[in-house]
Parts: structure tokens; sequence; C-alpha cells
């Protein structure tokens, strides 16, 4: 790779796509830099970035939706909505410690990459709150998708459609997304001393009650001690997060005591604390442990979680936490990252897929990175990718066989 | 009423082979799953979008996946277009049948899979209607949250090929915020599965394409969605103003000042007047616009929440606020908005407009709706989600009068274009259809629709699915 192309506006992107789809030259698409390791290798002749792009377009807060070009630093997004007592509700990870990356994350890369967090449980992914898209196909085209109203179904969405494309369908250059409320105040209830299919079953408990639980993770024995500079209560910690008005999370978190309080010690923190568990938990705190051992991201029913690592366990070194009430199990191994071992466990728990998001040089040769799909949706998925980028120009190989 | 939209022009090659075709699907279903009589075509021949009307060729009525598969492998075979249909609630004609088309309905495939209380989803059949999900969920204490007007008659699958929204939306989102997976037959018969239980998609977000999409990539089959814990509590609030920009200035307060309502319905005059008349919810006559907020949840935070909601509404001049004392009267309240269009179909024939447009400007546009509407003799009613900006006037016309209805028309096609022209666009839940086609260059540049056809050419390269709806019939790409 030699080139890094840092277009300073749409219609320079749009130019240099162009060019590049008429000499068949290939681009690695990135933002920032901090999640391009995803996915399997790419082999490209140019770097095209979307740093050069930046700066907030709109935002009127009493419409809680803002727009932004596709290379503005997410720290300044986030800044912007704090002051205004707004929050990106999906609650984006950031990769950089887990990855090992620096660099500053983009508003485009977040939704490039679908980056969610604890709360994508109870508010949506990154997918659920964009709005609208600008972006270059494949052809050097120019297309808008979506719009800045929340509701909106004129057309086909394609604004779903290549959140989470990791770069492989367009070169995002402009998102509009929904902002939420920040919450006034938050609590986390902390349910401590479970195994791991006792503590899926308070948080479907939790989940199935009226009082919003906006997040829900456990964080067996293992880990807990990487959160919070060690001071989480003895044992696993099974947590439940409450925000909202200052007048109803302590009725709501008194509730959540009195009925899990019978059967175990449940202590609980609040506000600062409790966002700081979260972020933790949101990027990863017990992996990000400047190795390369392979670290999976598994997404499946939160029932089947437990089962899955218990079903590994026999086999394969393995630790792990669970996050989205159990369905998130983050899975580091010791070793091999066994892909074929952990695929066969999750379609026999009734399915969901596994990326592989950290491994060695070597290693991210050989696993594909992405689920495999099944043979209708893949020659699906690659019909979808011609219509898009028919030269097959971005990020090839990143998504096997798009 | 006369037809101003176009249709395909039916394939020749189709229509003469009518009596080939029907007596091939008879042998892909069972004897009660095929309607082929001209007589026992007619309720199929429109939907909700009633001004249009064709017979189709046949309709198959599907029991099973596997029967969805065969016919559409047959018509693919054979070049036969193919239309899906749910419970024909379509308000835009989406369900609207063509002549040389076998319409696929899915009202046989009304069983409820599995309900997952663990998991929090439900799995169904297509056919299941919306309003029964919540039913089947609600002894465990749970509900599904997307709820459009129609909830009662409208299905998952037609909910799912529309991306319905609902009073509710502001909370908790549209369908396509609540589908976690679905079974779908693609116009080969290829029956491929997309999501299920856990989140996120392993590749593309397919299941986020195919939402929404009109029946014009495949037809979905089964659906597992969300369902949520039912809310502790619920109490809507009337607040009744003197104008509407005092109610769409209390809009915007509220939701600048970080609470969220599940939702926040607006009426003005008219629409007050039509929906007090018909359901006697106990509406204020002495206003000349009403809010209704809902907020959830226990005693004590809806007592927070709607305090804060009154003291806004004061800055704004409210003259009547009406807290309810009791279900009864809680749903006394919501039976007035629920009923709005089939209030307002009592007394006059109507069109109803979908549009939505960004907080800041609805107040911009409702004015310009009404000096549009009554720039054309007619009159409006507007009842709509104001929280989420989607606007829908209703336009009272008679339909006997074809001068009247061609204006009542244009007059909805105006506004569309009003809505779009304020940042906003042609349909926020009720889908593009027949009905608003034609406006498509209106919201979107040559390129933008030329990749949206592309991507749905990775579908159904011979545009068999639901063929005359949604893109313009010129500047097709040829199949």
């Amino acid at each position: 790779m030699s080139a890094i192309l840092v277009p300073v506006c749409e219609e320079e992107a749009a130019g240099m796509i162009r060019a590049a789809a008429a000499a068949g030259r290939r681009l690695a698409i990135s933002g920032g830099n901090t999640r391009s390791g995803f996915g399997s290798p790419v082999s490209a002749d140019a770097v095209l970035r979307s740093a050069g792009m930046s700066g907030i377009v709109a935002y009127d807060p009493a419409e809680m939706v803002m727009t932004a070009r596709a290379g503005t630093p997410l720290a300044e997004i986030e800044e912007t909505l704090l002051d205004n007592g707004q929050m990106l509700s999906f609650d984006p990870i950031d990769h950089r410690a887990i990855m090992g990356t620096d660099g500053e994350p983009t508003i485009g890369g977040v939704f490039a990459t679908n980056a969610s967090g604890p709360r994508r449980l109870s508010a949506g992914a990154a997918r659920d709150s964009l709005l609208g898209i600008r972006f270059v196909n494949g052809r050097g085209e120019v297309i808008r998708a979506g719009g800045r109203v929340m509701k909106n179904v004129t057309g086909l969405d394609l604004v779903k459609l290549l959140a989470g494309s990791h770069g492989t369908l367009g070169f995002l250059t402009e998102v509009t997304f929904r902002v939420l409320p920040r919450p006034k105040t938050e609590q986390t209830i902390i349910v401590s001393g479970l195994d791991d299919e006792a503590a899926a079953r308070v948080m479907a408990a939790a989940m199935g009650l009226s009082v919003e639980v906006s997040a829900a993770a456990h964080l067996p024995e293992s880990v807990r001690g990487r959160f919070l500079g060690g001071h989480l209560p003895e044992g696993a910690a099974t947590v439940l997060r409450l925000e909202g008005l200052a007048a109803s999370v302590p009725v709501r978190a008194a509730r959540l005591r009195e009925l899990f309080g019978r059967h175990a010690p449940v202590s609980a923190n609040e506000n600062e604390a409790s966002a700081h568990l979260w972020r933790q938990i949101r990027d990863v705190a017990p992996y990000a442990d400047s190795t390369s051992r392979p670290v999976w991201r598994v997404s499946v029913a939160p029932s089947a979680g437990f089962q899955v690592v218990a079903a590994l366990r026999l086999e394969a070194g393995i630790d792990a936490f669970y996050d989205w009430q159990g369905g998130l199990v983050w899975m580091r191994m010791e070793a091999d990252p066994e892909p074929d071992l952990l695929r066969r466990a999750i379609a026999h728990f009734g399915g969901g897929h596994a990326t592989l998001m950290r491994a060695s040089a070597q290693m991210r040769t050989t696993v594909p990175a992405f689920e495999p799909l099944s043979p209708a949706v893949a020659a699906l998925s690659a019909r979808v990718k011609q219509q898009l980028d028919p030269a097959g120009i971005f990020n090839p190989g990143k998504m096997a066989g798009l | 009423m006369s037809e101003t939209i176009a249709f395909l022009k039916p394939r020749a090659d189709v229509l003469a082979r009518r009596s080939t075709i029907i007596a091939d699907l008879a042998d892909l279903l069972p004897p009660e799953g095929l309607v082929h009589e001209p007589r026992e075509l007619v309720p199929f021949e429109t939907d909700a979008f009633v001004s249009y009307r064709r017979l189709p060729l046949a309709v198959a009525l599907p029991t099973s996946t596997a029967e969805v598969a065969a016919v559409l492998r047959y018509c693919h075979r054979y070049g036969i277009p193919v239309v899906p249909r749910g419970a024909g609630t379509s308000l835009c004609g989406g369900a609207i049948p063509q002549e040389d088309a076998v319409v696929i309905g899915l009202s046989r495939l009304s069983r409820i899979l599995e309900i997952d209380p663990f998991n929090r989803t439900a799995t169904v059949q297509a056919g299941v209607t919306n309003l029964a999900i919540s039913d089947a969920v609600s002894p465990e204490g749970f509900f599904y949250a997307p709820d459009p007007s129609s909830q009662l008659a409208c299905t998952i699958g037609g909910n799912i090929g529309m991306n319905s929204g609902g009073a509710h939306c502001l909370k908790y989102g549209v369908t396509t915020n609540n589908l976690l997976g679905v079974t779908l037959v693609l116009v080969d018969g290829t029956v491929i599965e997309l999501g299920g239980k856990h989140l996120d998609a392993a590749g593309y977000d397919l299941l986020g394409l195919v939402c929404g999409s009109e029946g014009q990539l495949g037809i979905v089959t089964e659906a597992t969605v969300r369902i949520l814990a039912k809310p502790e509590g619920a109490r809507p609030v009337l607040f009744g103003f003197e104008t509407s920009e005092e109610a769409g200035a209390c809009v915007a307060d509220v939701i600048g000042s970080g609470i969220i309502p599940v939702a926040i319905e607006f009426m003005d005059k008219p629409a007050i007047e039509i929906c007090e008349a018909f359901a006697k919810a106990g509406y204020p006559l002495d206003v000349g616009a009403l809010l209704i907020v809902e907020v959830e949840g226990s005693e004590a935070e809806m007592d927070a929440m709607l305090s804060l909601i009154v003291e806004i509404a004061r800055r704004h001049g409210v003259r009547t606020v009406r807290e309810c004392q009791s279900a009864t009267e809680a749903a006394l309240i919501w039976k007035g908005r629920k009923s709005a269009f089939g209030a307002t179909g009592r007394i006059a024939d109507y069109i109803c407009m979908d549009g939505t447009v960004p907080l800041s400007q609805l107040s911009h546009v409702l004015k310009r709706t009404g000096e549009i509407v009554a720039g054309f003799g007619l009159r409006v009613a507007n009842v709509f989600h104001a929280g989420d900006g989607n606007m829908h006037p209703l336009i009272l016309f008679n339909a006997n009068d074809p001068v009247e209805a061609a204006k009542a028309e244009t007059a909805g096609n105006e506004i569309l274009k009003l809505c779009v022209d304020a940042g906003g666009c042609l349909t926020g839940e009720h889908g593009v259809g027949i009905e608003k086609r034609d406006l498509m260059r209106h919201q979107y540049s040559e390129a933008d629709l030329a990749q949206q056809m592309a991507v749905r050419a990775a579908f159904d390269p011979q545009w068999l699915m639901n063929p005359s709806k949604v893109f313009p019939l010129e500047g097709r790409p040829a199949a």
C-alpha cells in the first residue's frame, strides 16, 4: 500500500474513486484508523481516508438530530452533545484499547462498523440511530439515502445496508443520526456470586420487568478484578443499569434489590462509578491486555451465551464475560482461536455469529474474521456488493467473498 | 375517480396463458389455497387505497413457507408478476394487484410459532396480526411495541413490508428497530434466514434492507420480533391550545427539555371535532389544537414527568389540561385518536398523507398545508405523530365528484412536495406504493434512485415482485 488519499470534500473523494475504479486500483477505506484492523486482511493499492472531511454540519438539540461529515472525530461529537445534555444512545465502543490501535475514532467509522455498546440491548445499535447518509459508491457517484427525520420509509433503506458494511459498499462522506437526552441520573445494581447460568436467569428476569433496565452484563470472577480498579464486591458480578429521572431511578433500583436480594448479596454503584463501569464493559477492559491473544465477539440469543461458553470450556482454554443480557460474549482464547469449535457451538445452541476481533497477523490470514454466510445469503450479498461496487475496489478481502 | 397513476401494462403472454397458470398453481396448492373465479377475486382487487382497483390473475393462499416457495419458483420460471398481500390495509396501494399478477396472500400463515420470554422474542408466521402478537405475549407480561392504527387487522408481514410505525414509536422505534429475524422467500423460490434471536447481522444488514422494501425483494413468511416488558403504568394527558403554533412550540420544548414521552399526538380543530363526534372521548371543542402526551412508568415516574410537561405546556399558554383518573378514561382518549381515520371516513371521502418533517418545520408545514388545501376549495383535518414529525393531513373530498377527487390528489402531492422541501420525506410509515411512486424524483436524484433500483435488481432482476410500486415506471433499467 503506497498512496494515502485524504480528500477534503465529497467531490474530491468522488473524483479519486472514479479514477481508482477506472484504473482498477483497490482502496482500503478508513476513518481514524482505529478499527481498520477489523475483518480479514485487505489487499489494496492505496488507502482512502475520511479524516480530511470533518465538522458538524447541522445540529438542533430540540430536534434530537445531528449531521456530521464522516471524518469528524467522535470526541468532538460527544463533547458537543454533552454540552447540550444529549448523547449517542447506542454507546459506541472504543476499540483502541482492545485492538491496540491509536488515532481518533471518527463518526463515519462508528457507523461503518455499526459499533454499539452495552445500551444496544435497550436502545438499539448504531444502525438504529442512523437516519441518513451520503456516500460515494464504487462508480464514483455521490448517493444520498435516508434523510434527517426519524420516520422515513421512502424507498429502499440503503442506510441500514451501508451501516456495518465495513467500507465494502461505499465511502461514507456524511452521516445524520438521532441523538437522545442524556439521563439525569443512573445507578448500577450489582448481584454478586452468581455462576454464568444463574446470572443469565437473573438478567432475563430483570429485562422482563417493567423497571427498564438499560443494560445488563455478567462479569465472572476471572474478570471482576479488572473493573473499577478491583473495587467490585467479592464474587462474580451481575450488573444491571438503571437510568433516568432522579425521581424514578431509586424506585426502580429498590425493586431490583428487593427481588434479587433474597438470593444473593446485592449492592449498588451510582452515577460516575456506574458510568465508569459501563465504559469499561463497553471497551472490553479485561482483554485490553496489550497481547495479540485471540479475542472473539460472539452474538447469540441471551439463553445461549453461557451454554456456548460452557461447551467450549470442555475443549479449549478460554476466558469470557457477557454483555447484552448474556447474548454478547467477549471471549479470549489462551492460544488457538478455535474457529470451528466456536462456530459449531454457536450453531448447536440456536445460531448467531462470531467475529474474530483480535488475532495475530498470521491467524488473520487463515481464519475468516466474520461468520461465514449460508451459500444463498452469501450469493445474494455478493450480488448486492456488485451493484454498489462493481469493480470490487472497496476493502477487497475484508469480508470474505465480498 | 379518474386514474392519474398508471400501472405497468399487463404482460400479454401471461394473460394469454391464464388457464394454464391457474391449472399449474392448483397443483402446487391445497384446493382451498387458490382463488381464481372473478367473483371471488373481487375482495383482492384493492387495499385501503380504494381509488384504484385491479383484478389479479389469481390469488394463492399458501399455508407454509414451502408453498410460498413453490408458487414463487413457478412464477419466476414463467415470468409471472407476484404481488404479496397481508391484510390489505395499505394506505398507499402497496397491495393493489394487477391483471397479470398472482397475489400471494399470507392470511393463512397465521400461527404463533414460539413465545420466548427468556430471550424476549416472539416468532410468528407472517399473517399473524400485529395486535395478536401483543395479545399472545400479554400473559407473560410483554407487548410488541410498534402499533399502527390498523393493528387489529394488519399483519406482521405487511408491517415488515412497510416498516410500519405507530403512535408509540417516539420511544420504541418502528418495525425495523423491533425486528430480529425473518424467513424470506426470494423471487426464485430460494428460502433464506436472516437474523434470529441474536442481535445484529453477521454480514450485510439484509434484514434492515428487506424491512420496508414493500414486497419488492422477497416474501417474508416468518418473523422473530422483540417483545418488551409492559410498562408498570401508562397515562395519556390531553392539552388544549388556542393555536396549532402554540401546540407545535410546546412539542419542540418538551423534546428539547430531555423528556421523551412514549407518544405525542397532535390534532387540529377539524380533527378534534370529527373524532369527538364519533368517539365521544370528551375532547375540548373550544380549542384550536390538541396534544395527547403519553408517559409510562411507575406512578412516581409518571408524576415527575407529567409535572415537567405540564409546566412546559403552561409556558406555551395551554388552555385545557386533562389528566385521566382511570384506565377507562385513558382508553377513551386513545379511542378518539385511533378512530380518526374511521371517523373521518363517516363524514367524507379522504386521502391521508404521510410526509415527515423536521420538528422545527412543523408550524410552517401545518400553515402551508392549510393554505394549499384551501386553495383547492377543500377541507383538511390534521392528526399526526408530532413527536417525530410524521404528519397525517386528511384531505376531505367527495369521491363521486371527479373534479374534486382530482383536486384532492393534486393537493396531496403538493403537500408531500412541501414536506420534502422542508427537509423531510414523502412517507414516514405508510410506504410509497403506487400513491407516491411518481413523486420519488422530488425526493431523490436520478443517481440515488438508480442506486436503489440496482440494489433491487440484486434480488429481482426481472421486476416480478410487486412491480408497479415504489419506483417511477419511466427510467427503470431494462430487465
